[in-house]
């Protein structure tokens, strides 16, 4: 069943489909996001109580989601890279994870420009600021673990342990906002039976969403055959492929 | 099997008592980092007390962190990992049985002079109690999680920085939770929930993080 799976353990062949893949994550990603920022900033109406500062949500919430959502990535990668022992899927920790940090920066950056005018303060520490400061944290460790060692086969296997172990701090921020329940407000769009937002606004959030996750797998890809390229530059295939592109360059020079 | 877990430790303590300043720097350090903050802020003992439980407890996350260059490190240079690892027993067992060798050479100690820093730090006897507890059940839990993070850099040239790095986010929830706990002392509220969520998390901590810390060992040995 699982048998068309297996040839992409082969650089050559993830290095070819995440190629075809590309595209088509960047296809998705730039006209959502032309369309959910121009309804969100122009069109959606204004909230009633918080006036049009409401609408940094447009950046903040899917930069929050998909902050968590290259966390799950990882996590996911890294227990199938430790457990069959595929070495492609450490690579997609290491290619995942300055990708996840700067979403989760993008989060708490917006988080604090919506935060002066609405709680009059750039910083607070409530429960799910805090948590997703911690989030930050653990993936700037996880990045400065894989750049410290020099072997980046042991770099990929040691950042994959780190990122299962940082895994505990997921649920943490999920049940934060309950457990200590303070300042930020609860979740609004995932109570799916009678979401407690208007449609007008909701609409171009989740276009935006859509937006924000393609572009995180574009961004993913783009650095995972990077890293192929940077780890296998020995194996004929890597030099082939540098010598045809040099060449069509050379060509049209 | 028990056997070799009571060795590890003995031999543990025997290097350690045999090398006294290694279990008593952090130890100082602890004491002089908490004598530090009534010095900078002031001696008032209402806003001492208000703030004790955190200076101790981020006193005692920076004294683990210390202690820990020393867990793995001589057995990394002297080639007694690898025997470990070609040893019998589980590495995981041989490794739980350095932590807990550890626990008890910092943690322990920590937890003895914490009546001094309570006087320090003019603490209620209520609120002295709610601290003794967390740090009894919290500093095994900083040993294990710091244990990961020593076990993924002992390779590395300059791991101490790193080590940090990794080890003090991972850390933050157990200080949350500490540091609520003896909130709640010193207002006369009921404490025991967030003992066990902390209890809890030490449970988790024993039965997992042996298995990360045996595979980080394999990563920085190999």
């Amino acid at each position: 069943m699982w048998k068309w799976l297996h040839p992409y353990a082969k650089a050559e062949k993830s290095y070819a489909l995440s190629g075809k893949l590309m595209p088509w994550f960047l296809a998705v990603a730039l006209p959502t996001f032309v369309v959910g920022i121009i309804w969100g900033l122009a069109f959606a109406p204004a909230d009633y109580q918080q006036g049009d500062s409401f609408r940094i949500i447009y950046i903040h919430v899917p930069a929050a989601m998909m902050a968590m959502g290259a966390y799950s990535t990882m996590a996911i990668a890294a227990f199938i890279g430790l457990v069959w022992q595929i070495r492609l899927a450490e690579m997609t920790v290491a290619a995942t994870a300055p990708i996840g940090a700067v979403y989760t920066f993008i989060a708490l950056f917006t988080g604090a420009a919506w935060g002066k005018p609405m709680w009059g303060a750039w910083w607070v520490w409530d429960a799910r600021l805090t948590s997703e400061l911690i989030l930050l944290f653990v993936y700037l460790g996880i990045i400065a673990l894989y750049n410290a060692f020099s072997d980046k086969v042991l770099a990929g296997r040691a950042a994959s342990i780190l990122t299962l172990v940082g895994v505990i701090n997921l649920p943490i921020i999920h049940f934060s906002v309950v457990w200590w329940n303070t300042l930020h407000q609860g979740a609004t769009i995932t109570k799916f039976d009678q979401p407690s937002m208007a449609t007008d606004m909701l609409v171009p959030l989740l276009i935006m969403i859509v937006s924000f996750a393609a572009f995180l797998g574009f961004m993913v890809l783009y650095r995972f055959r990077n890293e192929i390229l940077q780890r296998e530059s020995h194996r004929p295939w890597v030099i082939a492929l540098v010598q045809q592109s040099s060449s069509s360059v050379n060509k049209r020079g | 099997m028990f056997n070799a877990f009571l060795q590890i430790v003995r031999k543990e303590l025997l290097g350690a008592f045999r090398q006294q300043s290694d279990i008593l720097n952090p130890i100082w350090f602890f004491v002089i980092v908490v004598t530090l903050f009534p010095l900078g802020i002031g001696t008032d003992p209402a806003l001492l007390a208000r703030i004790a439980p955190g200076i101790i407890w981020v006193a005692a996350l920076l004294a683990a962190l210390l202690s820990f260059e020393r867990l793995f490190k001589d057995d990394f240079i002297d080639g007694s990992l690898e025997q470990m690892m070609l040893a019998p027993q589980p590495l995981t067992w041989l490794v739980s049985a350095k932590v807990f060798a550890h626990w008890l050479l910092t943690g322990l100690p920590i937890l003895l002079v914490s009546p001094l820093l309570a006087v320090f730090l003019s603490l209620q006897e209520s609120t002295f109690w709610a601290l003794f507890l967390t740090l009894l059940i919290g500093t095994p839990i900083l040993s294990l999680l710091g244990s990961i993070g020593v076990a993924l850099t002992i390779g590395l040239r300059k791991g101490g920085v790193l080590l940090s790095l990794i080890m003090l986010p991972l850390s933050i929830p157990i200080l949350i939770f500490s540091t609520m706990a003896i909130d709640a002392a010193t207002f006369g509220q009921s404490y025991i929930g967030l003992l066990a969520l902390l209890g809890a998390m030490l449970v988790g901590a024993i039965t997992l993080a042996p298995f990360a810390i045996a595979a980080s060992l394999r990563v920085s040995v190999s």
